[in-house]
């Protein structure tokens, strides 16, 4: 059990942490100003949440480890995010349907979370699901935006949404652990939770005028530390300080 | 981008009830946007309470020119200014 809920934080943890991170890339980037603070603010929402997920999982590891030390001095093959988050931000499309698929699947699990068993985690999801409910509004009303905007907005969102489709699947891939604790009433299953995203979705690719591709086929294995190339280079930029200064403080 | 959002002017109330207050401008390209982007931009260190976004055309401002004319009649009209009572003290801080 202790494996399993350990298995489970370093999952949400490492979510929020990559994409955090590859949202972070954009500071000083995006195409308006308004919208590089906004993307900045939920880099930083993401950000906050890792600590609290990793900090509980340092915890429940009872190794003496920190949330800090699970970030910076865990290698690839130790991180259990879903590919989808590691994938590059590509053109600002790109980088908003993701932040909406996940974002859908992010407020669907958060939601279920507030009831869990375990009060840490339930107190937890209610911080968060604040947050993300923020992030869920105005990422959704950016991809109907867009998808409904010109040709070319319209073209870049269908493109993004047919190329990271097969990746969101991978939020839904069940396992051992997930039962585990589905079983202690500590986290839902993942599979139980894809008519509730597809919901969401659907509501917003609707009026989006944008079709989900067809196909069953999921990128899988983040979650049980089998990560893309992508992983390595966010955690060169990421980890730099700390292993070429270990424990270094300001 | 070949065309520019419009410009908004963000006012924001304080978190003890106080009126709105100007903050600064933004773009959007529209008002919904303009309140999400306010929220964004804004209201990042707990400022704020409340949100207003005016498009800043819509704002219809006196002119410098004027400022002769409208503003300085009032400088020799001291009798216009509360001074000339005298408040006990047991009325205390006003």
């Amino acid at each position: 059990m202790a494996d399993a809920l350990l298995t489970f934080l370093l999952r949400n943890g490492d979510n929020t942490l990559i994409l955090g991170h590859r949202l972070s890339e954009w500071c000083g980037h995006a195409p308006a100003l308004e919208e590089d603070i906004a993307l900045a603010n939920t880099a930083l929402d993401l950000i906050g949440q890792t600590q609290l997920w990793l900090e509980l999982a340092a915890t429940v590891e009872g190794r003496g480890r920190t949330a800090d030390k699970l970030a910076y001095l865990r290698d690839a093959g130790e991180f259990r995010n879903v590919l989808m988050v590691e994938r590059p931000n590509g053109d600002y499309g790109k980088t908003l349907m993701r932040q909406f698929l996940f974002d859908a699947w992010h407020h669907t699990l958060l939601t279920v979370l507030t009831s869990s068993k375990d009060s840490r985690i339930a107190e937890i999801a209610a911080k968060a699901l604040k947050e993300v409910s923020y992030h869920l509004g105005r990422s959704s009303d950016l991809v109907t935006r867009l998808g409904n905007g010109s040709d070319e907005s319209h073209r870049r969102m269908q493109d993004a949404l047919d190329e990271l489709w097969p990746y969101a699947g991978e939020c839904f891939v069940t396992d051992e652990a997930d039962r585990e604790l589905a079983a202690a009433g500590i986290a839902p299953a993942p599979d139980v939770l894809k008519p509730a995203w597809e919901r969401i979705v659907e509501r917003t690719l609707a009026p989006a005028t944008l079709t989900a591709p067809g196909g069953t086929f999921v990128h899988k294995g983040g979650k049980r530390g089998i990560h893309t190339e992508h992983l390595g280079y966010i955690l060169a930029e990421m980890q730099f300080l700390q292993r070429a200064y270990p424990g270094a403080v300001w | 981008m070949s065309v520019e959002w419009p410009l908004w002017e963000i006012f924001i109330r304080g978190q003890h009830g106080l009126n709105h207050r100007h903050v600064g401008s933004l773009h959007a390209p529209d008002a919904a946007m303009a309140i999400r982007n306010a929220r964004d931009v804004y209201t990042r260190r707990n400022e704020g309470v409340s949100i207003w976004a005016v498009k800043s055309t819509d704002i219809v401002a006196s002119s410098p020119s004027d400022k002769g004319p409208l503003f300085e009649p009032a400088n020799a009209k001291v009798y216009r200014h509360p001074t000339f009572f005298d408040i006990p003290d047991d009325v205390g801080h006003m």
